[in-house]
């Protein structure tokens, strides 16, 4: 590997200081100058931090337990008794909603970072260390990763159907969720490990933990950050897939399994729209701002991307 | 092409297959109880009084399976079971062979997934490439945002707000299925003309949802390519703006995006069993969902694997065909 090349084009660039947060503005016209500039971080990330706090402080305002089966009378369509309706199972359908944000934000932020965290180790034993170990890790997430992820969720999930829990679901998840960010994390510090400053660490002693400690870890924060949030977002749509599919947790009122019992009651053929409508508009909502949101980070570990046409 | 590689990517492609019959072999061995036991006893609890027949149908198995042989050989006997595609009877539905159903449902997949995966990459692809020339009309870069905004959401979401809108609002497309009812598939127009009309809202969720992901993806490879040396000796020589587009910036641009089709008809495959499901289309997707709903543990393993084969073979088929394309992949070792 050291005689390989290196193409200086392949080299991404870190983030210089950036004019906007230089020390002669204030910080209020810093924050002002950067929002203008990548407005998809802002947005972003004011959609997830809406979706955060409506599951945070829903529940002090909407009765939870509503959520369960049999709370209301079924089949009922938006009143102002019941806000979104109720289902086929006499679930109110607002309660159900708030109920179930938090869970699949929990799945994903879970999955994410356990992927991730497997990710960096994976990644950085292969990069840094190289040789034999190089070659275990790069041949498995090679071969793994041209499995179709969700049929080896659906092996996993539908053997363990009857206890599948919102924790069990997001380690499920996550056994799969590290093969990308091993696979780019990797080839991030394959660009890394020559530098200079990675050279003069290791000439003056350091041993291989320290310098992937001290010196690579922190020049990859804003590329890890962008991953982790990649990773939460395929995390969650691998969970929404495997619970519209129903095999999500079956006692608890996720969003996926609100999807799933209103396609198992048809109840888009039956006009049921404030069934199906409430999830789908949050998951919009989510993955959308998780989208803008990793657009807007790769933006910033990776300034090449900025420009534009 | 280097003979070596051709069989370098041959055994990788078996590694995978073999990893796919392995996960299939341990996974429900790792799981509390006996699945196919118990499936067949809650199914004979509903049925009625059977319990002679379960005992008979449990030992047949075991013997079919060599389920009463030590593991290791138990594993052999798998392997082979896998590599002849022999994933014996349907729990749920049990004169059936698995095999036989997967292959009633397997080319409505394919089709549905091939034609739109295919659509959405071209469509995406020439977006991305215009988005970065400053010579293509405007209007292409008022369509990025809402293709990325697509992009975002899974397949199937898209699919629900569809049939909402262009199936029950104004209905201008058939609901659900894969054919009208009371027709027979056969090769004939009409019937080829019904089944598109069919499928033209699972491949519209399909193409609309990747379009934003391809044109993201030719983006990026468009700036870079438009950066390079004969980029700029091309526009300096005088050729035809087309011509640079098309030949120069275009041709290069584009291979990356060739292996990312591989790679990602595992992923779109993924949306569409989903996809599938909401739109009663008699595929695969369908086929797994109502396997997992009964249970049906060698159906769900039988599509598992079939599917892995059938992606397999596509990126087999694309990386092999890769050197054609880019007349510089030599595939010799660096």
């Amino acid at each position: 590997m050291a005689e390989m090349p290196i193409d200086i084009a392949a080299i991404p660039s870190f983030p210089l200081p950036d004019r906007a947060l230089s020390p002669d503005r204030t910080p209020m016209q810093a924050i002002a100058a950067y929002c203008r500039r990548n407005p998809n971080v802002v947005v972003g990330s004011t959609m997830l931090l809406t979706l955060i706090l409506i599951s945070l402080i829903g529940p002090f305002f909407i009765n939870t337990k509503r959520a369960d089966p049999l709370s209301a009378l079924p089949g009922q369509p938006p009143s102002q008794q019941y806000l979104l309706g109720t289902d086929d199972q006499g679930r109110e359908l607002l309660p159900v909603m708030i109920a179930g944000l938090p869970d699949t934000l929990r799945i994903g932020f879970l999955a994410g970072a356990i992927g991730l965290g497997l990710g960096i180790i994976l990644g950085f034993a292969a990069g840094y260390l190289g040789g034999a170990v190089d070659t275990v890790i790069r041949v498995t997430v090679d071969t793994l990763l041209t499995l179709p992820g969700i049929l080896i969720l659906i092996t996993v999930a539908a053997s363990i159907k009857t206890f599948i829990s919102i924790n069990i679901m997001a380690l499920v998840i996550a056994s799969i969720a590290w093969r990308q960010p091993t696979r780019i994390i990797r080839a991030q510090v394959l660009t890394l490990r020559e530098r200079a400053y990675v050279q003069v660490a290791r000439r003056s002693g350091m041993n291989a933990f320290e310098i992937m400690l001290r010196e690579l870890l922190p020049n990859l924060f804003p590329f890890l950050a962008a991953s982790f949030v990649s990773a939460v977002y395929g995390a969650i749509l691998f969970s929404i897939g495997l619970e519209a599919l129903g095999l999500g947790p079956q006692n608890q009122p996720t969003l996926g399994m609100t999807v799933y019992w209103s396609i198992r009651f048809n109840a888009i053929l039956r006009g049921m729209w404030w069934w199906w409508l409430p999830p789908i508009v949050l998951l919009v909502v989510l993955f959308f701002g998780l989208l803008l949101l990793t657009i807007g980070l790769d933006e910033i570990a990776n300034p090449r991307l900025r420009r534009t046409a | 092409m280097q003979l070596s590689y051709v069989i370098r990517r041959l055994f990788q492609f078996l590694i995978v297959l073999w990893a796919a019959a392995t996960i299939n072999f341990i996974l429900p061995r790792l799981a509390p109880g006996n699945p196919v036991r118990d499936r067949l006893v809650s199914q004979a609890s509903q049925g009625g009084p059977l319990q002679e027949g379960i005992e008979d149908m449990v030992r047949s198995y075991n013997k079919e399976f060599g389920l009463d042989k030590p593991l290791y050989v138990q594993y052999g006997l798998y392997l082979s079971h896998a590599a002849k595609l022999d994933f014996g009877y349907s729990i749920a539905n049990y004169p059936n062979r698995v095999m036989g159903m997967i292959r009633n449902a397997l080319p409505w997949t394919m089709g549905l997934l091939l034609v739109s995966s295919a659509i959405s990459f071209v469509l995406g692809t020439f977006l991305g490439a215009l988005v970065t020339w400053s010579r293509a009309p405007k209007v292409f870069r008022y369509l990025i945002g809402p293709a990325m905004a697509l992009s975002a959401i899974p397949q199937y979401q898209l699919g629900l707000i569809l049939i909402f809108l262009l199936a029950i609002l104004f209905p201008i497309f058939p609901l659900s299925g894969g054919y009208s009812i009371g027709t027979i598939p056969e090769l004939s127009g009409s019937f080829l003309l019904d089944m598109l009309r069919h499928s033209l809202l699972p491949g519209l969720s399909v193409v609309l949802v990747g379009i934003g992901f391809w044109a993201l993806g030719m983006r990026g490879m468009m700036i870079t390519t438009k950066g390079e040396d004969y980029i700029n000796f091309a526009e300096a020589k005088g050729l035809k703006d087309h011509r640079i587009f098309y030949s120069y910036a275009m041709r290069n641009a584009v291979l990356p995006q060739v292996t990312s089709f591989a790679i990602n008809l595992g992923t779109v495959i993924s949306g569409l069993v989903v996809v599938e499901v909401i739109f009663g289309y008699p595929g695969m997707g369908s086929l797994l969902f109502n396997a997992i709903s009964g249970s049906d543990y060698f159906l769900i393993y039988g599509i598992v694997y079939m599917t892995v084969l059938v992606i397999g073979l596509a990126t087999l088929a694309v990386d092999l065909l890769y050197p054609i394309l880019d007349p510089r992949i030599t595939y010799r070792r660096a």
